[in-house]
């Protein structure tokens, strides 16, 4: 499609769900009521690393009201082998591991054994009988500390993979890898200026206010269904499989509304287990976390030790940058540290480059991904140090990022040459807004600018669209909706179609009645089940152009269609009116597409942030926000604005509160929404947005998809602005009081 | 098992009696007794707002009251604050500012600021951000939210 002048995208049509999202009829995944339905409860370590000596479950089996009693005895018993459920082959035993500790709990909140009874309640004291001897081990809670020769296993068949090769040093570091661009002894040596900096992130969880629950029907003619609230439907349906060691179509996953996810809803935890509980009961199980359950049981991000080093000349050109990545895992292997290595430095271009990255397991919840994976935490730390070279060159931080930004055909240290990007649009978006060059307003303020890469991917999706007579059509794609890609996807089929975006009504399929989706991440659903839904409306448009010609006896090919009209021989008609015509030309029409997407355009985003600091209590407050990010083309402009503001806050709230607060147990002794303080309406002011087009040469309608980038730049663009208010530089998150006030001290000596 | 409680209440305006465990919190009868799940359970420790609803006239986390304590009293739910087929203004400002992405908090910050608009029909930014801090969303930054509920204040005051 080369016209620029779209009928539908790029407006704002009310979502499709959006009734039932306001009256509170939206079923989200614990609102599932069936009849028989029996509640779940799961019993947790209370240790952060003990070997498991001893369950009984014989008193809480007999239990009035308890129906079942689950272990990870009851997985099916076999060799282990390698499985891949999206995320590259892992080893099944750690798979199933996560999900019911087998000869360990690796930390704690690991789940170890569920009961199946008549209420939760019930299914709660039940759970309380269940007895475990533990064997204590010592535990180890931070990548270097894990990494050391001394420190406590946590997986005893663990061997690194140092460079590609499989060592045979049992360790908690499953993988080192490195790449490698340039000469960088010699990049450093052309630098006139040099920084070098260590930085430590805390675990932070995704947040999401709707806690991970799963319904599961085993039923008796060996089918399995499962409502769920996931971010992956399709996901959901081949991990289940896999971990139950049956085929994937005897496994049916529908669905529900979800309260969040920010890829913390990718993996299973809770259906496999109610899966296990429905088999041996014959009736549904439905389990839901409480909240500290989410705390310590499902995967916060990766908290990180980082080393950053880079060297620029007199003239502002970066001449070398060097990373070096560690990332906490936890309990099983798989940081994103990979992610955070392909983002590092890929806003800029640069000729010399090494990036090391550990991917390390310590006794804290196995990690999951949280919105541009990896990514936020390496960004502060280089954001940070371009900052202060920047500033030792005496040039403004934006014109010394514009000066060293990535372009169309750099090459990335991950390998990867950039197509056509949005970065210096985004830079120049920043300098020329309004805020860049407003007055602060008053003392101990200050503003900082950050930008931050995301590559956004591809994978597959599915769509079929249905032609009713009256001129509307239904839609049915296998994306979950988690903020209004409803209307985004269904709006890219209507400005095919000619149609208003009201006319495409939208469902959200479960995993029988809808070919494979890939799940609603890496900003993917917009870009890619967008690009399926424009496909199958072209299939509905050629079969539409069939039944014109049918009506006007002429050939298919000579039926022209602008605008949802078909014409041909001088006659014409509306897309709505042939819509009434299909049952005396055939019958129904139905497009269908299916899509593996490679044209995936990454995403820039930038922030400007004035903050005031107390300097009297070290509080942080944030004054003033704006977001800016390369849409490609924004299809639905306000839920695209929406994307950038959430991800905004939630980049504050990384800055400024959120972090895991460990005993030296490895205790979580904040696992509460009281105590892990995520930011509220009163801890922030608006933000405001500017969306920047730079449309993606890989999409039909240019998209690159916008749910990611734009949490990676807050945390570093804050510090920035500290640092311009108070003077002192921070290189931990949570930039809280104490560590705000401990800067102030130590620099006031 | 305990006792069952025979609670007669007011839900929506109109007369509800149900049976509950002394043990029962108020959300927990909502949903799963009386089936009105427009109440959600995000943290059952009262620091989220999910499950506010107006009890007396007043926001309440429904997780901290007991389902015994409604006897007697009066409860607005989500499912009740749009008379007949139309929507309430909130809501309807909440759709038309985009003020929702997964929609998971939206019943209770719905219910929250009509509590407040009830109350002051025309409060500040600031008033509106202090009245909702109880209610976390984690999806929208607030920004689209406190828009909408500024929009439903001037559009009643336009009709007032």
């Amino acid at each position: 499609m080369k016209r620029r002048d779209y009928a539908v995208v790029g407006t704002r049509p009310l979502r499709h769900d959006a009734a039932d999202k306001v009256t509170g009829r939206a079923l989200f995944g614990a609102d599932v009521r069936l009849a028989g339905l029996l509640d779940g409860f799961i019993v947790r370590s209370p240790h952060a690393h003990a070997r498991i000596l001893r369950i009984d479950t014989r008193r809480a089996a007999a239990f009035p009201g308890v129906k079942a009693v689950v272990t990870a005895a009851d997985f099916p018993q076999g060799p282990d082998r390698l499985v891949d459920l999206g995320d590259g082959p892992v080893p099944l035993s750690y798979v199933r591991g996560n999900i019911l500790a087998g000869g360990k709990a690796l930390y704690k909140g690991h789940a170890i054994a569920a009961v199946a009874a008549v209420s939760r309640h019930v299914a709660e004291e039940a759970a309380g009988l269940i007895e475990v001897d533990y064997e204590v081990l010592p535990c180890v809670l931070t990548a270097p500390d894990a990494m050391r020769d001394d420190a406590p296993v946590l997986l005893e068949d663990l061997k690194t993979n140092e460079l590609g090769q499989q060592s045979d040093r049992v360790s908690n570091v499953a993988l080192h890898f490195r790449h490698v661009l340039g000469d960088i002894e010699q990049g450093f040596a052309a630098a006139a200026v040099i920084v070098e900096r260590e930085f430590n992130t805390a675990s932070v969880h995704q947040g999401y206010i709707e806690p991970q629950t799963a319904t599961a029907l085993w039923n008796a003619d060996g089918r399995v269904h499962i409502w769920c609230s996931t971010q992956g439907a399709f996901a959901v349906r081949d991990a289940t499989a896999c971990i139950l060691e049956i085929p994937v179509s005897q496994v049916k996953v529908t669905p529900m509304e979800v309260g969040g996810g920010f890829g913390g809803k990718l993996a299973v935890y809770l259906e496999p287990v109610a899966a296990l509980l429905s088999k041996k009961t014959g009736q549904p199980v439905k389990m839901v976390m409480s909240r500290q359950e989410v705390f310590e049981g499902t995967g916060p991000t990766p908290g990180s030790h980082i080393k950053v080093k880079m060297g620029a000349s007199k003239d502002g050109r970066l001449t070398a940058a060097q990373a070096c990545l560690a990332y906490e895992a936890g309990a099983y292997p798989g940081s994103m540290v990979f992610f955070g290595a392909m983002c590092v430095f890929s806003a800029y271009d640069l000729a010399n480059v090494v990036i090391d990255g550990y991917d390390v397991v310590v006794n804290k919840p196995s990690t999951a991904a949280y919105r541009a994976p990896g990514t936020t935490n390496a960004a502060f730390a280089v954001e940070t140090v371009v900052d202060e070279i920047a500033e030792k060159l005496g040039i403004d931080p934006i014109d010394f990022r514009l000066k060293n930004a990535a372009k169309e055909g750099t090459r990335r240290a991950d390998g990867p040459k950039f197509r056509r990007i949005g970065c210096i649009e985004v830079l120049e978006a920043m300098k020329s807004h309004p805020h860049y060059t407003a007055p602060l307003g008053g003392p101990n303020r200050g503003r900082g600018v950050a930008i931050g890469f995301w590559f956004n991917i591809g994978f597959p999706s599915s769509c079929t669209i249905s032609v009713n007579a009256d001129g509307t059509v239904n839609l049915v794609e296998g994306s979950v909706d988690l903020a209004g890609t409803r209307t985004s996807v269904a709006m890219q089929a209507a400005e095919v179609l000619g149609i208003p975006a009201e006319d495409v009504l939208p469902t959200v399929a479960d995993t029988d009645s809808i070919g494979y989706t890939a799940m609603t991440g890496g900003s993917r659903t917009t870009f890619a089940t967008g690009w399926a839904a424009y496909e199958a409306a072209q299939d509905v448009l050629r079969q539409m152009k069939e039944r014109a010609a049918m009506l006007w006896e002429t050939e298919a090919a000579s039926v022209k269609i602008k605008g949802g009209v078909f014409r041909a021989r001088g006659r014409a008609m509306t897309f709505k009116e042939l819509a009434a015509r299909l049952a005396e030309t055939g019958g129904p029409v139905m497009g269908r597409a299916t899509v593996d997407p490679q044209g995936v355009g990454g995403s820039f985003a930038g922030c400007i942030v004035d903050v005031e600091v107390d300097p009297e209590t070290g509080r942080v407050s944030i004054v003033r926000f704006t977001s800016v990010q390369d849409a490609g083309k924004a299809i639905h402009p306000s839920y695209v604005e929406g994307q950038m503001q959430g991800g905004s806050v939630q980049g504050i709230g990384w800055a400024l509160n959120e972090e895991y607060f460990m005993s030296r147990q490895g205790a979580m002794l904040n696992a509460s929404l009281l105590d892990y303080r995520m930011p509220t309406s009163l801890d922030v002011p608006m933000i405001d947005t500017v969306i920047v087009e730079v449309p993606n040469p890989g999409h039909p309608f240019g998209v690159r998809g916008v749910g990611e980038a734009n949490i990676i730049p807050p945390p570093a663009a804050v510090a920035n602005a500290i640092y311009r208010a108070v003077g002192v530089r921070l290189r931990r998150l949570p930039m809280n009081p104490p560590a705000v006030m401990e800067a102030i001290w130590r620099r006031r000596g | 098992m305990h006792a069952k409680i025979h609670v007669r209440t007011t839900i929506n305006g109109d007369p509800v009696e149900f049976l509950c465990e002394p043990r029962q919190s108020l959300l927990e009868c909502l949903r799963d007794i009386l089936g009105l799940t427009g109440a959600k359970e995000g943290c059952n420790d009262g620091n989220c707002g999910a499950c506010t609803v107006i009890l007396d006239g007043r926001i309440v986390n429904s997780c901290l009251v007991l389902g015994v304590e409604a006897e007697g009293r009066q409860i607005t739910t989500i499912e009740g604050i749009a008379r007949g087929a139309g929507l309430h203004p909130l809501q309807r400002a909440f759709i038309e500012n985009a003020a929702l992405q997964c929609g998971f908090c939206t019943p209770g910050l719905i219910l929250a600021a009509k509590v407040l608009l009830d109350q002051e029909p025309d409060p500040s930014e600031e008033r509106i951000r202090q009245w909702l801090a109880n209610n976390l969303c984690r999806c929208t930054g607030y920004d689209k939210i406190v828009r909408a509920i500024r929009q439903a204040a001037e559009t009643a005051g336009v009709q007032a």
